[in-house]
């Protein structure tokens, strides 16, 4: 089957700096919140938010784009110095296809009915923007242990928005929380109904601007000048 | 009418944008005046237009289980299927490439009104999931995945014109300091989505 050959993960050796220095440490946290990649460096949007019906999918489709993130950061960033600049944008790329593809068969492999409701949005985390902007802005420039961090980081930051939007949308469309009721019978004794529209992709879009909405008023400097 | 239906339903019903967040990115970052999105629109378009046939032709005779037995009936239990994230990305990214060409030389004004946007199409997600949607939903005849790419261009040209358009005049309004930009965007869009969700249903 898929017979991609995955680099190794490469041992970086750094004496000068140890492994989560001050400086590693921002790389992981920060895209968690002051530069989210959703809601402030605003990549990413396109393949995540259809996933977002239900929390277990959400949680799937998390890991998976920090595994690709993570290691195609790894990946380009090791060979940084040898790809030529013209052809860059394809060699990003062919690995993070390659990359896609494995993830994909793994899926296929372990999480065959997650994979069949994730549909064509796993193949769509090769077009993530968030990789190729990572890919871009962070890994061409940097030793491949910081890249991989930064990879992680900014995919967990995109898997938190997911894992929150898909929450909400679960409890109160359909009263479940990874498949389990936990809005209790009594309430739908006494006359609560499940939100439909919580379901209809039109509300992810307004939960993440209600995301937005909050963080920035938390803290103000994420405000966007006014134009 | 299984043309028009195709195409009504991939514009209005199953919208790039508003059903399947496709191009979120580029829809999110050039909207904000409505000539940029006109040049942007009409652009993926073409390269949707072009890109779903040539995708189709390459899983129907290529990739497929046993697809390649046009070429020798010993090809038969070939099955290339789990290429096709990385073929379709690379035809992807050559059509843009000739796309940019082609302009450039036949029509210099469009190309210089279309300028960066061109090669930024080929990491646009709904191009690719164009693609990957015609894989998933197996078109009968190469016309008919010509007209759903279309269609789902024109879709997304609708959406991101109309987005435009509001942010335009948008600009006059108070909206409180931490929605500005981004967040009522997204509010925005979401509310255009409800709307757009009265077409579901809709069969020709």
């Amino acid at each position: 089957m898929s017979t991609e050959t995955i680099k190794a993960p490469v041992k970086v050796k750094e004496p000068k700096e140890r492994l989560f220095s001050p400086k590693n440490k921002k790389l992981l946290k920060d895209p968690l919140n002051d530069s989210n990649p959703i809601t402030v460096q605003v990549l990413g949007i396109c393949s995540a938010l259809a996933v977002t019906v239900q929390l277990k999918p959400s949680i799937v489709m998390a890991l998976s784009v920090v595994v690709v993130c993570a290691f195609s950061n790894l990946v380009i960033s090791s060979i940084r110095n040898i790809i030529p600049n013209r052809i860059r944008i394809i060699v990003q790329l062919v690995v993070v296809a390659s990359l896609v593809i494995l993830v994909d068969q793994v899926l296929k492999a372990f999480v065959y009915d997650v994979s069949k409701q994730l549909s064509v949005f796993v193949g769509l985390i090769i077009t993530n923007c968030i990789i190729m902007g990572r890919l871009e802005a962070f890994a061409m420039a940097n030793k491949p242990w910081p890249s991989f961090l930064d990879g992680i980081g900014n995919g967990l930051g995109y898997g938190i928005i997911l894992v929150i939007v898909s929450a909400v949308r679960e409890v109160f469309g359909s009263g479940k929380l990874m498949g389990f009721q936990i809005v209790p019978d009594a309430f739908y004794k006494m006359g609560y109904f499940n939100n439909g529209l919580a379901i209809l992709p039109p509300m992810a879009l307004i939960i993440v601007g209600i995301i937005i909405w909050i963080q920035r008023s938390k803290n103000p400097e994420l405000i966007e000048a006014d134009k | 009418m299984e043309h028009v239906n195709i195409f009504i339903k991939a514009v209005f019903i199953e919208n790039m944008i508003f059903a399947y967040f496709l191009g979120m990115c580029s829809y999110l970052a050039i909207s904000k005046t409505v000539k940029n999105a006109v040049g942007l629109g009409i652009a993926v378009i073409f390269v949707l237009g072009v890109s779903v046939p040539v995708c189709y032709m390459l899983e129907n005779y290529v990739l497929k289980a046993g697809a390649m037995t046009w070429i020798s009936a010993d090809f038969a239990n070939i099955d290339l299927g789990f290429l096709s994230f990385i073929m379709f990305i690379a035809i992807i990214a050559a059509i843009v490439q000739l796309v940019e060409m082609i302009v450039e030389k036949f029509a210099p004004a469009l190309y210089g009104a279309l300028g960066i946007f061109l090669p930024l199409i080929a990491v646009n997600c709904s191009i690719l999931g164009g693609a990957l949607f015609m894989q998933d939903r197996e078109y009968a005849t190469l016309g008919e995945a010509t007209t759903f790419g279309l269609g789902s261009g024109v879709g997304w040209f609708l959406a991101i014109v109309a987005i435009a358009a509001i942010r335009e005049k948008i600009r006059y309004s108070n909206v409180p300091a931490p929605l500005r930009g981004l967040g009522i965007t997204f509010i925005i869009t979401g509310l255009m989505g409800i709307a757009f969700m009265m077409f579901m249903g809709v069969a020709l």
